[in-house]
């Protein structure tokens, strides 16, 4: 608090500040980005929601494939590492820019252009890696008797997956995942580089025109709307899921 | 169900648990398995059940060999079903669905008709009123009867059973053990690894003391506790009798 306030008031008092004030917090500027910035912000939702929900999908199909035991097994259960491995090593952006840029410059038939389409899957590809890593973390927090007793009754490899692991997995994991999902809600904004025009674009056009940021700001305010009630969220649950462990210990 | 285990041999690392064991179950014979802890009874179960597999030696189920590289490790488990010493219900399923997800599954049998065998099983050992219930609202005793419960549900010809008494509080051993002499006069075949010593002198049709990885000594119940031929049987059957377990 005191730290806060002694920021504040250095930021306040400081010569600078009228200007600061006047490039990023003008109320004029506020009033004519706002509406270019929240329909950009809007893009930004519908990207984060389609893309979380892709990446939940296909980041338990692959933890699943890295999750299968045996020799049988090793192919696909290789092709999984070796994606998590590659995609974990690059960064968000690059993948974004090989990937907006790359493909639709391939020209292919059949394959779609748009920068917009392959700017998300390039965030759906990164985070389904590490999504599938929280998933196995899950998976692999289950104690090994109830694979066991699964696989005892007879139940397949991927039908233990399924009906028994997984379903324990989740409920272990979803602090992780909703983590996972604050994260991709302000990474979705990175796809700007592909001239995407979601709300940081806006805001970067906006100043290109009249040399003020306050877009920006308007674009973070946007961002923390949506983001803080996940994270509050977030912990409510961890919190509430501690809280039945517990109740059921005694 | 005959069960023949020839020459199996398993080591964890370098600890060897078992050395070339020979043990033959006849069909509706109840066997049961006694030895100190460690002495690989949990494993012999376990090899039996596919579930670890053997470095050396065969396993025949009916006279077919089970540890062949070509058998269907689904198939052979869904003849056989194994109940453990922790229970291992699936916590986030009720009764009725730990009972009939593996019938339903493995064997395919419609979501009624399941239902109606678990409930008929449920009725039989007093279990009816917790079909809905979820595991951690049972005591010990209840779920480790839903596990017996679970396994009998899949109509095993051979029931495999690993100390299913030692997790629990002395109260309600006897209700699972109740249970097992029920099972005894279905006539299936069973192998009960166990430290119920009384259980084992009046339910086994034989007895095997497990030593050293291998069938030290084995016969009829009232042989084996009241002349055992070899001193190491009679040295465990002393250290039992101190701890007052027989």
């Amino acid at each position: 608090m005191v730290f806060t306030g002694l920021a504040l008031w250095a930021i306040l008092t400081s010569e600078a500040w009228p200007e600061v004030q006047q490039q990023f917090f003008n109320p004029d500027a506020f009033v004519e980005v706002f509406p270019a910035v929240l329909s950009g912000f809007w893009l930004d939702v519908r990207m984060f929601l389609g893309a979380e929900v892709l990446i939940l999908f296909f980041a338990l199909l692959v933890a699943m494939a890295r999750s299968l035991r045996g020799p049988a097994f090793f192919p696909i259960r290789s092709l999984a590492v070796v994606f998590i491995d590659v995609v974990r090593g690059v960064p968000i952006i690059l993948l974004i820019l090989i990937l907006g840029f790359g493909v639709p410059a391939l020209d292919l038939t059949g394959v779609p252009r748009s920068p917009l389409f392959w700017g998300v899957a390039a965030l759906v590809i990164s985070y389904s890696a590490y999504t599938a890593e929280v998933y196995r973390a899950g998976i692999d927090s289950v104690p090994e008797s109830q694979r066991m007793s699964a696989r005892s009754l007879g139940l397949t490899q991927v039908q233990t997956l399924r009906y028994v692991l997984i379903p324990q997995a989740i409920r272990n994991v979803v602090p992780a995942l909703l983590n996972g999902f604050v994260s991709l809600q302000k990474d979705v904004s990175l796809v700007f580089v592909l001239g995407v025009r979601e709300g940081v674009r806006e805001a970067e056009i906006f100043n290109a025109r009249t040399f003020n940021y306050t877009g920006y700001i308007v674009a973070a305010i946007l961002f923390l709307i949506v983001s803080i009630p996940v994270a509050r969220f977030t912990d409510w649950y961890t919190e509430r899921d501690r809280r039945r462990r517990q109740a059921m210990s005694v | 169900m005959k069960l023949q285990v020839e020459a199996c041999s398993k080591a964890f690392e370098d600890k060897v648990v078992l050395d070339e064991l020979d043990l033959a179950v006849a069909e509706h014979e109840v066997v049961c398995l006694v030895g100190a802890s460690g002495s690989g009874k949990s494993t012999l179960l376990k090899v039996i059940n596919l579930l670890v597999p053997v470095d050396s030696g065969r396993i025949l189920l009916d006279g077919r060999d089970i540890t062949a590289p070509d058998v269907n490790v689904n198939e052979v488990r869904s003849r056989m079903a194994i109940v453990f010493q922790s229970f291992n219900l699936f916590p986030h399923m009720n009764v009725i669905d730990n009972i009939t997800l593996a019938p339903r599954k493995v064997h395919g049998v419609g979501r009624r008709e399941a239902t109606a065998m678990a409930d008929e099983l449920l009725a039989r050992f007093g279990l009816l009123d917790k079909r809905t219930e979820y595991p951690d609202r049972l005591s010990g005793g209840q779920q480790q009867r839903v596990a017996i419960v679970r396994a009998l549900a899949l109509e095993p010809e051979l029931l495999l059973l690993d100390e299913v008494t030692s997790a629990l509080d002395p109260v309600l051993v006897g209700e699972v053990l109740a249970l097992l002499r029920e099972l005894k006069e279905s006539g299936i075949t069973m192998v009960i690894a166990t430290h119920e010593m009384g259980f084992a002198r009046e339910s086994a049709d034989r007895v095997a003391f497990l030593h050293a990885g291998k069938v030290w000594e084995e016969g009829p119940p009232s042989e084996l506790f009241t002349a055992p031929g070899r001193p190491e049987t009679r040295e465990f059957l002393r250290r039992i009798t101190e701890a007052g377990r027989l």
